[in-house]
């Protein structure tokens, strides 16, 4: 905020002009940049292949038609891995988390010096390996299967529940709880009556959604040798069989679908 | 009865809330503590049942030093001291029999409070009080569907449930319209005088605490500077109190507020 008094008139600025300067300068800079990296992809590009594209996506778009419907049937076992998968990864995750992010909010860590950089450290290294990732070690360490990827699902999801669940936690009413307190409730008592029911429907949410995305996730763990649909989807690629890739493709476009609807369904309920 | 003797509290900031705070609230007595903002209102009550804790002088509720307590102990006296709050601090996701059911947690076991098994005596003592402040038709309501009236009257219910002996109210009607307001109070007021409850009521509203308090304590910067009946609030006393301003209104509209009140009960 600037003002500028000239004669008798206040004239007013949203910024300084120094700061306005900046901002200038800060935005040509970006611009600039961006234009280098233009010029250093195109001229990087093979242009023949970009050419090329659209006709090669036509062909393939051929190869895989019609789906080979006939496929599905033995697609129906790997759909329910998928889910399987999503859902106990989810569930393992979410006993997990819960207890993480008490530690790790600030306003019911039992220490703030020590309990809680072990909650943070768990819930940043759950979040910063994908879970595709984690499901490559563990096919190392389990051997390839579905139990490679239930774990490798609950590991990444950990770190998502506990974040989202702890920056709840931070964010609930205190007064209810000074409440419930001054009625001479005991710690465990102040916990489930004054912080648990302002955070139960922001846990469900949060459950749903990262259910949700787990069916997506999932899908593709296969590629790795960790169970579900994604085991088809590999064998089908390396063999070329791409009206099997088209099938699966669609199916799995299917179970996202409806997996939307469910959370969609459960979240409208709980709110 | 309530005594505090020499109490004071200093705030990690350095703001010194209050300073030799001396206060004898007997048993039956209906106590209005009044004063500006920031002069240490909350903090004083808050420091009778420590969600506060005083860092100077003592507190004692009959014989029982409450300064002196530890946690297990205070959890106990605790129980003896309702609170009521200005935004009704219910919790507001719990249907209205759970929280004022909340108001026994110090009497029941951590499992029975968690499967909502409260002994008969404390659900028929509640369906008592729920219909007593005219809620007996929203037990099952969660407290989030209620309105301002409503949601204080179950907050007096939790307090009540916990047959307390002192009751420590902190502006119970700052969020709520002028006539609800006097229902609250007289409600409160009313309730103190079927227990026999020694009552400290913080308000900022001079007109209801002279309607309803039997005693005004008036608080300036953290220190007691006047103590007596509601009558003897002379302009004098509130420029004391809160600053120089024009009085004379204030005092005559409270008169004229006590027949109205008057006129509208007899009406009924």
């Amino acid at each position: 905020m600037a003002v500028v008094e000239r004669g008798s008139t206040k004239i007013w600025h949203r910024r300084e002009r120094g700061k306005q300067f900046a901002i200038w300068a800060v935005w040509l800079l970006s611009t600039a940049i961006f234009v280098y990296c233009w010029h250093l992809i195109s001229g990087k590009t093979v242009w023949f292949f970009v050419m090329d594209a659209p006709a090669q996506a036509i062909d393939l778009a051929a190869r895989m038609t019609p789906p080979k419907w006939s496929y599905m049937n033995s697609l129906w076992r790997p759909i329910w891995d998928t889910i399987n998968i999503a859902t106990l990864g989810t569930v393992i995750a979410l006993i997990i988390a819960v207890p993480v992010a008490f530690c790790a909010a600030l306003n019911t860590t039992p220490s703030v010096l020590f309990v809680r950089p072990v909650a943070l450290f768990i819930i940043v290294s759950s979040r910063s390996i994908n879970s595709l990732i984690w499901a490559l070690m563990l096919v190392a360490i389990v051997g390839p299967g579905i139990f490679a990827g239930v774990i490798a699902i609950g590991l990444r999801s950990i770190g998502f529940c506990a974040k989202l669940l702890y920056e709840a936690i931070e964010e609930i009413d205190e007064t209810q709880v000074e409440a419930i307190v001054a009625t001479g409730a005991s710690g465990p008592q102040k916990l489930i009556y004054g912080i648990v029911p302002q955070v139960m429907a922001a846990f469900a949410g949060i459950s749903v959604f990262r259910w949700d995305i787990n069916i997506r996730e999932s899908t593709v763990l296969g590629l790795v040798g960790a169970g579900g649909i994604g085991l088809q989807l590999d064998a089908s690629i390396s063999t070329l069989a791409w009206t099997q890739v088209s099938l699966i493709l669609l199916a799995i476009l299917a179970t996202v679908i409806v997996s939307e609807w469910v959370s969609a369904k459960v979240r409208h309920a709980i709110i | 009865m309530l005594r505090l003797e020499d109490l004071g509290k200093r705030y990690k900031t350095g703001d010194q809330a209050l300073t030799g705070i001396n206060l004898e609230v007997p048993k039956g007595q209906v106590m209005a503590l009044i004063g500006p903002s920031g002069a240490g209102k909350s903090t004083l009550i808050r420091c009778v049942n420590r969600l506060v804790e005083p860092t100077a002088g003592r507190a004692w509720l009959d014989d029982l030093e409450l300064t002196a307590l530890g946690s297990g102990a205070l959890r106990r006296a605790r129980r003896s001291m309702g609170m009521i709050f200005q935004e009704y601090a219910l919790v507001e996701r719990l249907s209205v029999m759970e929280n004022v059911l909340s108001g026994r947690l110090g009497y029941v076991g951590f499992w029975r409070s968690f499967a909502r098994k409260f002994p008969q005596s404390d659900i028929d003592q509640a369906f008592r009080l729920l219909e007593r402040v005219g809620l007996d038709h929203m037990v099952d309501k969660r407290a989030d569907e209620l309105s301002g009236g409503q949601r204080q009257r179950v907050g007096i219910a939790r307090a009540l449930i916990q047959n307390p002996e002192v009751l420590l109210v902190d502006e119970p009607t700052a969020s709520l319209d002028p006539k609800t307001s006097r229902q609250i109070m007289r409600l409160i007021c009313e309730l103190c005088k079927e227990s026999n409850l020694a009552a400290v009521i913080n308000i900022h509203d001079v007109l209801l605490a002279q309607m309803f308090a039997e005693r005004i304590v008036g608080l300036q910067l953290g220190e007691i500077v006047y103590d007596g009946p509601p009558n003897g609030l002379t302009p004098e006393v509130l420029t004391q109190i809160y600053g120089e301003e024009d009085w004379a209104a204030t005092i005559e509209a409270v008169d004229d507020d006590d027949n109205n009140v008057e006129e509208s009960a007899s009406g009924r």
